[in-house]
């Protein structure tokens, strides 16, 4: 009775101790968006694509079984009828006698630059505005508030422009080319950047602690960058995930349009794509594969993008 | 001056924020006046509560006091210092002596700080403790002081309870050694249980470490249970102060006397027993208060005269203060509650202003 | 036969990788036509999911079970298809959620809302159901009531927009009103003029209505008879005087001696609960308040303790439970006798006579 009773007085004891057993360390919030990532299918899927993607773009072009500008098959092309899939090419010869598969592979490379180029130019300028409109409407006053008003109305002016119409004057200036669709993609993503940053922003210098900093005497610099910035970062980084995935589909779109890069040499999805089109009947996998391609890899980051949103949203925490 | 009775004074503090419209420009259309004139002075080692209802200004006034929100009239003298004009270098580092405890701790701790940073972060702003093992002295004394294990340091918020959380919130107040705290519904987020268990650590530190207290909660009984003082808000002003004990006895003022019968007791015999002052309405704007005696449109005691249109000042009547022109005849029992109409209170920023619409029928009116 | 019987009512959220969340884990209790029951716990102890379940509220999700009954009026409100469940909630079962203004839809004028309820179970049409809707805003309180039927939620303050809940819920007279923690958003007197409407409506029209709440004072107030609950099961069930009077649930016990009461002194300490609440043991090893509890004993743990049925409809979930009167202060009266200087002995001899019902507020002056 006694053994027993002792056992479960051990039991109760542990039990009333558990709160307060003893891990290593804690786990801070992005370790713990981290598991919640890992647990999520969504994010898994994503991730395996976009590695897939990423590996076939920094390594495919040295695997690749053709020179993807060279045209070794021209000889067998007779008019509205291309070799299609077969041993030699893996997804036949395109309109001019070249190895598909190859430029598939090399394409994936412009893809990953454009994608993230525009978006790092969109993160950088919408996050130093926002950034900046930010601090000032947190500082507040007179200045503040006319600094952020003056701000925020330019990024209102950039998104109410088309990114067609700001692409095709963007291409007037500098003429057609990579950079063109770079930098057009990447100034339409501004104000997306700048919004969120400023919002987030805002709502993070009216939050208790940093009202709680500034009663510990901590000054304003300090508690931006330690309390303001970091905690403004989480969806900055969600909404840069996602525009990754929009910058490739538009950056096709412009490619497809004959802005983007117009030295054959270098094959891209969009270009390819564009180039199809006069074959659908004829060859229409010259027009699916690019396609397929391109809503993949956007896919991928979507996935992952909309996964990090949920990992990293404060509502859903436990 | 220097060794006054009280530690902090407060004179005639007003605390006005504007309602402003506008795109780029932006012009004022009208003022909320959340503190509007408000005296009063916390004696050291004690404990000052302030009770009201929401939207009455408590918490504006516990941040005005403490220079968080500036005031927009009035003094603060905070040791013999004035705080309002005090330049801001000054002002930064007279915060050590005073400190606030917020009422929500999940969103008055940065997430992404473990407990050890949290604790840390005042020390630094201040210089506290030249290296880090004298922190470690310190944050771990101040660990032991609210009953927070030492493994705490390396964890984050999120992996506490709510009631953990309020006392790494206490911890961060207690560790530059301040004189005065500020406690916002110190207890209000937490569950029954917990609260007690809050409660009595703030008392504890008081005995232990001789602080002042500013506690603001709407719930009388915690407010009554911990203070010494007790002042009574309402629109922005103080309608009652009295001691605590006397303001339970002796409520005066006809708002302390319906606040006080409202607060449910835990207690059936006492819950049948007690006869109740159900006030008519809601709390009209702070955006266009009423004029003369803010309460007078809620007021069951009210008189034609006087009340509408003359503002009461604060008066000495036994131990208490009261801001009631007819308090002497309404506690002698010469003057009887009436019926009064309920006027519909607009939530604010409605419409092109917000207002009070005054209904032509009583349908709904009590007492 | 009671109007509701609830029996052994347990909701379970299963989530994949997770560990499975027993939310309500055996809840039985019983409501008598015209009677006013409370449900009375802290946060997590079930009491909310109780009520959705009950009325068939629960977001539908997989991994969600219910189990047990709720028997209403011969019916079990747990087996009923979708239809005949929404033909019954609003009519005879209506509930009253805590935040007036998401329980109100914002883009639809109040007095829209109400006439849908009429039109829905009383078959009212037209300016027959405009009238009556102006009666019912009336009835609980709001001025102006045909103005008011034109206006928008957000237009009324909080108090106002618990009315207008409260209007839409008693529209077809129910016999049963489930109110979810009613005035927890709004503030003191506000609360007293909600609690006095609900007691009125119940007075007059015999509605039998179920109190979910926090707050022991409004428990005190209102309710004939108390569930307490904790970690998702009944541990006592008490008419209201009684539970007050000699609690008999360590937790209970518990509960009263932590809260700061209006007509206690200051400067004296509360006695708190240790740990917090979640530090549960799951009921199927032992009583869920054993980590927590002062008056624990070997037997606490092990398996879960059996309901102890005492005369009067009293019953507690304790193998060790409080004794009656005397060898444990209540809570309040300590603070009703102004003896904190005075020799033990003087103490004790004032409780005795003052029992432990705490002296009325007339008697404290010092």
């Amino acid at each position: 009775m006694t053994i027993t009773g002792g056992k479960k007085k051990e039991k109760i004891d542990r039990l009333s101790e558990l709160a307060a057993r003893e891990d290593e360390r804690g786990v801070s919030l992005w370790k713990e968006a981290f598991r919640r990532l890992r647990r999520n299918p969504a994010a898994i899927v994503g991730a395996v694509i976009l590695s897939l993607f990423l590996l076939v773009a920094l390594l495919g072009p040295f695997f690749v079984p053709h020179p993807p500008d060279a045209q070794l098959w021209k000889g067998e092309i007779r008019l509205g009828d291309f070799p299609g899939f077969r041993s030699e090419n893996w997804f036949g010869v395109d309109h001019i006698g070249r190895d598909e598969f190859s430029r598939m592979i090399v394409g994936a490379r412009q893809t990953l630059l454009v994608g993230v180029v525009s978006t790092l130019i969109g993160l950088a300028v919408g996050s130093l505005i926002g950034g900046v409109a930010g601090a000032a409407a947190g500082l507040g006053g007179r200045w503040g508030r006319a600094v952020d008003n003056v701000l925020m109305r330019f990024v209102d002016m950039l998104l109410a422009m088309p990114s067609l119409l700001l692409a095709i004057s963007i291409a007037a200036l500098l003429g057609a080319g990579l950079t063109t669709v770079m930098i057009a993609v990447g100034v339409v993503s501004v104000p997306v950047f700048a919004r969120l940053l400023r919002g987030s922003m805002i709502s993070q210098a009216n939050s208790d602690y940093v009202l709680a900093a500034v009663s510990l005497g901590v000054k304003k610099p300090k508690i931006a960058l330690t309390h303001v910035v970091p905690n403004s970062l989480a969806p900055v980084i969600v909404q840069a995930t996602l525009t990754l995935a929009t910058a490739i589909i538009e950056a096709a779109a412009l490619s497809f349009l004959g802005l983007g890069n117009n030295d054959a040499s270098i094959p891209e999805w969009g270009v390819m794509l564009a180039d199809a089109q006069q074959y659908l009947d004829s060859a229409p996998r010259l027009a699916i594969l690019p396609a397929l391609a391109i809503i993949v890899t956007a896919l991928g980051f979507t996935l992952l993008g909309e996964a990090m949103r949920e990992a990293l949203d404060p509502k859903l925490r436990k | 001056m220097t060794e006054s009775e009280f530690l902090v004074e407060v004179r005639d503090l007003k605390v006005h924020f504007p309602i402003r419209r506008g795109v780029i420009f932006d012009r004022t259309v009208g003022h909320v006046k959340a503190v509007d004139g408000v005296d009063l002075s916390i004696p050291r080692g004690k404990t000052y509560g302030l009770v009201g209802e929401s939207g009455c200004g408590k918490s504006t006034l516990g941040r005005a006091l403490l220079q968080l929100n500036p005031p927009t009239g009035g003094e603060v003298r905070f040791d013999g210092v004035e705080l309002t004009t005090l330049p801001a270098g000054k002002l930064r580092s007279m915060r050590r002596r005073m400190q606030m405890i917020f009422q929500d701790p999940m969103s008055s701790l940065d997430p992404r700080q473990n407990v050890e940073s949290i604790l840390t972060e005042g020390l630094q702003a201040h210089g506290i403790g030249g290296d880090r093992d004298e922190r470690r002295r310190i944050i771990g004394e101040t660990l032991d002081a609210v009953g927070l294990p030492r493994w705490a340091l390396s964890r984050y918020p999120h992996e506490f309870s709510g009631g953990q959380r309020q006392r790494i919130g206490i911890a961060r107040a207690l560790v530059l050694g301040p004189e005065l705290i500020v406690a916002d519904e110190p207890v209000s987020a937490l569950d029954v249980s917990i609260q007690a268990q809050v409660v009595n650590l703030l008392d504890e530190l008081q005995d232990s470490l001789g602080l002042t207290y500013l506690v603001i909660a709407h719930d009388l009984a915690v407010v009554r249970h911990i203070s010494d003082i007790v002042g009574v808000m309402y629109l922005g002003a103080l309608v009652e102060e009295a001691p605590s004990d006397r303001l339970y006895t002796e409520p005066i003022h006809p708002y302390t006397r319906a606040l006080m019968s409202a607060v449910p007791v835990p207690d059936p015999d006492v819950e049948d027993r007690r006869e109740r002052i159900l006030l008519a309405g809601d709390l009209p704007s702070p955006a266009n208060p009423p004029t003369g005696c803010r309460f007078h449109t809620r007021c069951p005691w009210a008189q034609p005269t006087r009340c509408a249109d003359e503002r009461p000042a604060l008066r000495q009547i036994g131990g208490s203060r009261v801001a009631c022109h007819f308090a002497e005849r309404i506690a002698s029992g010469e003057l009887r509650p009436h019926k009064v109409g309920v006027q519909l209170t607009r939530p604010l920023g409605e419409g092109e202003e917000p207002h009070t619409v005054s209904a032509p029928t009583e349908p709904g009116s009590y007492v | 036969m009671a109007l509701l019987d609830v029996e052994d009512l347990s909701v379970t959220f299963a989530r994949r990788g997770q560990r499975t969340v027993h939310a309500v884990d055996g809840v039985s209790f019983s409501v008598d036509a015209g009677e006013v029951v409370g449900l009375v716990g802290e946060s997590g102890c079930g009491k909310s999911v109780t009520s959705l379940a009950i009325m068939g509220l629960l977001p539908k999700q997989p991994g969600l079970r219910v189990g047990g009954k709720a028997v209403f009026d011969g019916t079990d409100l747990l087996q009923l298809d979708d239809r005949s469940r929404r033909d019954i909630r609003g009519r005879d079962v209506a509930m009253i959620f805590q935040d007036p203004l998401s329980s109100l839809n914002p883009v639809i004028p109040i007095g829209l809302q109400v006439t849908e309820v009429l039109t829905r179970h009383r078959g009212m049409k037209g300016a027959a159901a405009e009238k009556e809707a102006a009666e019912l805003l009336d009835r609980v309180g709001i001025p102006d009531p045909k103005r008011r039927l034109k206006e928008y939620p957000h237009q009324l303050s909080g108090g106002m927009r618990q009315r207008a809940l409260i209007a839409m819920a008693v529209a077809c007279q129910p016999r049963l009103l489930i109110a979810d923690e009613p005035t927890t958003a709004l503030d003191v007197t506000i609360q007293a003029q909600i609690l006095e409407l609900l007691k009125e409506l119940v007075r007059d029209s015999g509605t039998a209505l179920v109190m979910i709440t926090h707050d022991l004072g409004v428990v005190a107030g209102m309710c004939d008879t108390v569930n307490v609950l904790y970690g998702g099961r009944v541990v006592e069930t008490a008419r209201r005087r009684p539970l007050f009077r000699e609690p008999r649930h360590p937790y209970t016990v518990g509960l009263l001696a932590s809260v700061p009461r209006l007509d206690a002194g200051r400067g004296e300490r509360l006695n708190p609960i240790p740990g917090s609440v979640r530090d549960l043991l799951p009921w199927a090893d032992g009583c869920a308040f054993a980590p927590r509890c002062a008056r624990r004993v070997d037997e606490c743990v092990g398996e879960p303790p059996a309901l102890v049925l005492a005369h009067d409809g009293r019953s507690y979930r304790c193998v060790n439970p409080a004794p009656l009167p005397g060898t444990l202060p209540p809570p309040a009266a300590a603070g009703a006798a102004p003896a904190a200087e005075a020799p033990a002995g003087t103490a004790k001899a004032a409780e005795a006579t003052a029992g432990p019902v705490p002296a009325p507020r007339e008697e404290e002056k010092p």
